[in-house]
């Protein structure tokens, strides 16, 4: 009972640091911005962990972060082999597929209003579908290994990836294609020089979705068999065995790779779309 | 839009759609084909070439070449790689209007298991989302504090907690509807609370001054500003919300080897390698999603003009 009356007083405190902090002068500076969702993270799993011993939860139920944190120092080899193969095998290469396929797609089609006005509901359409679903399919098809989780992955990225850039390439203005009209430029200099940068913040819009598409393409697709690696296959297994600490590690390895692989791409646009409004700030 | 422009965007949709069939069907042709001539070589029938080890290291498009006769077969075999549409389409005939709804093998009884428990979660997740989204936009504590983990848990595939879910659920005697609806509350939940987020603090300081001069308070601010302001940002979310949820009921379905539902339908396919009904199941999940969207935008345009705000 102590454990449980501790929690409670260490939640209290944190709001009440978070509230000084928010209603302080320096509410609206970036260490603020940084540190109270530090702090509410924190406090969130030291109460986790003291309500998990205070009431005795199982570990079949809930595991405390501190064996969560123990088991996944302990097996660092296996999460990363499991990584190596959901992430950069399955994830990362359909994602470069799919982005790449849909990328020249949208440029192919570009030039056909025809073929536009038609795939672009088509590709809305699609890309609100639960598309995991081909998952047995694709991996009826290309076996149990990697091929077919990238497979997937670049079903799912594809129509998302497609319906941005198209609507990124109408992006540029109609003053702005005159002017490149008026200097004589052919089709293939105003798309390099004008409407691809023009379109490059909704691109970017679609590669940011992607990336967690991706990770939920790979690792639900390995729910579907799998080799005896991988995340999705380990999280299956673990959960079996009732494993409940294996799981979350392997949950923690899958914020960690979506989180830094958003960060990624985030960074990247932050670097070529710098000229835009939203990223001058 | 003119009536003109809707029928030549009609036009475009069906004929990319056509495409889309045409390249289905000519896709059959060397997906299946293996499997037909292997059919046909044990009834009997010449097949070029007759040694089977041979036929499956040959190319596809060579066999199609060599056994043009078999083309017509390949969009009727009984377990194809790759299913004609008209086999998916007459297979959901058979499953949802041919059998009674009770039927263990009506995909309308499927489909409704996975529905309710999509519908079920659905009005959770964003019942407390749209509860987050006004204390964080009420308090600045919560703000600080809440807004960047309900950001930073866009980007990671927080699917991967379904199983887990299921098992510890079932584990502690919750299951049925229950454990799916947790999971397509907790998929929809994020996105309704950053997009409402967004929604109630569309107002900009010209409207909200406005109604300091009027003497409002906090309460009448909210209820006659913020909140008719974030609606059109609230069903945007919602669109994405749902979608989410009916994967997360889907996935739910999963892990335990359910006996009902469209996840339950998928996985049997693939363990039985009946492929036509894992692509029914995917077909009846995409109308479902379609339907359920589809509904959501009516709504909001009917609302949308109510409230004056349709564009």
């Amino acid at each position: 009972m102590i454990y449980v009356a501790f929690a409670l007083a260490l939640w209290a405190l944190g709001w009440w640091v978070n509230a000084r902090l928010a209603s302080g002068p320096y509410a609206s500076s970036r260490a603020v911005g940084l540190l109270a969702p530090a702090i509410f993270g924190l406090t969130l799993l030291a109460v986790w962990e003291l309500l998990v011993r205070g009431l005795e939860v199982p570990l079949v139920i809930l595991p405390p972060p501190s064996l969560i944190a123990l088991r996944f120092g302990g097996s660092l080899p296996i999460l990363w082999a499991d990584f190596v193969q959901t992430f950069v095998k399955g994830a990362l290469s359909g994602y470069v597929i799919g982005c790449a396929a849909a990328f020249v797609t949208a440029i192919a089609i570009d030039r056909s209003d025809f073929l536009r006005r038609g795939l672009l509901p088509v590709g809305n359409f699609v890309a609100a579908l639960p598309i995991v679903g081909t998952a047995p399919i694709l991996v009826m098809w290309y076996g149990f290994d990697w091929h077919s989780k990238a497979a997937v992955v670049v079903v799912m990225v594809f129509f998302p990836m497609l319906v941005n850039t198209v609507a990124g390439l109408a992006e540029a203005s109609a003053m702005q294609r005159d002017l490149m009209h008026t200097y004589a430029a052919s089709y293939r200099q105003s798309l390099v020089k004008l409407r691809l940068p023009a379109a490059m913040p909704f691109v970017f819009n679609g590669l940011k979705i992607s990336t967690t598409l991706a990770l939920i393409g790979a690792i639900v697709a390995e729910f579907f068999g799998s080799p005896t690696v991988g995340m999705g296959f380990r999280i299956s297994t673990s959960v079996g065995q009732l494993a409940l600490d294996m799981v979350w590690a392997e949950i923690v390895v899958a914020a960690l790779a979506g989180s830094l692989f958003y960060g990624a791409v985030a960074m990247i646009e932050k670097a070529v779309t710098f000229w835009h409004p939203s990223q001058r700030g | 839009m003119t009536e003109g422009g809707v029928l030549r965007n009609l036009a475009a949709v069906l004929t990319v759609v056509g495409i889309i069939v045409v390249i289905w069907y000519a896709a059959c042709v060397p997906m299946n084909i293996k499997g037909v001539l292997t059919q046909a070589a044990r009834e009997g029938v010449a097949v070029v070439p007759e040694d089977a080890a041979e036929r499956r290291a040959a190319s596809e498009i060579g066999l199609v070449w060599q056994n043009r006769f078999a083309i017509p077969q390949t969009w009727a075999e009984d377990r194809p790689r790759l299913p004609a549409p008209h086999q998916v389409a007459i297979e959901m005939w058979e499953t949802t209007v041919e059998k009674k709804i009770t039927s263990k093998r009506s995909l309308i009884y499927h489909g409704w298991v996975t529905l309710s428990a999509t519908l079920l979660g659905f009005a959770i997740g964003t019942g407390l989302g749209i509860l987050l989204a006004v204390g964080i936009v009420h308090s600045r504590v919560m703000d600080l504090s809440v807004m960047p983990w309900a950001i930073v848990s866009q980007t990671i595939p927080i699917i991967a907690l379904a199983p887990m879910i299921i098992v510890v659920l079932y584990s502690i005697g919750v299951q049925g509807l229950l454990p799916k609806a947790i999971i397509s509350a907790y998929l929809s939940f994020f996105p309704v609370v950053v997009g409402m987020v967004k929604g109630l603090r569309s107002p900009d300081h010209m409207q909200l001054d406005l109604l300091r001069t009027y003497n409002a308070s906090g309460s009448e601010t909210f209820w006659k500003l913020r909140l008719p302001a974030s609606v059109p940002y609230l069903f945007t979310s919602l669109k994405v919300g749902i979608a989410a949820s009916l994967v997360g009921a889907i996935v739910g379905e999963l892990p335990t080897g359910a006996v009902a539902g469209l996840g339950a339908r998928l996985l049997a396919g693939s363990y039985y390698g009946q492929t036509i009904q894992i692509w029914s199941a995917l077909f009846a999940a995409a109308i479902l999603a379609a339907v359920l969207v589809g509904i959501l935008g009516v709504i909001e345009r009917v609302l949308l003009r109510r409230m004056g705000m349709a564009s």
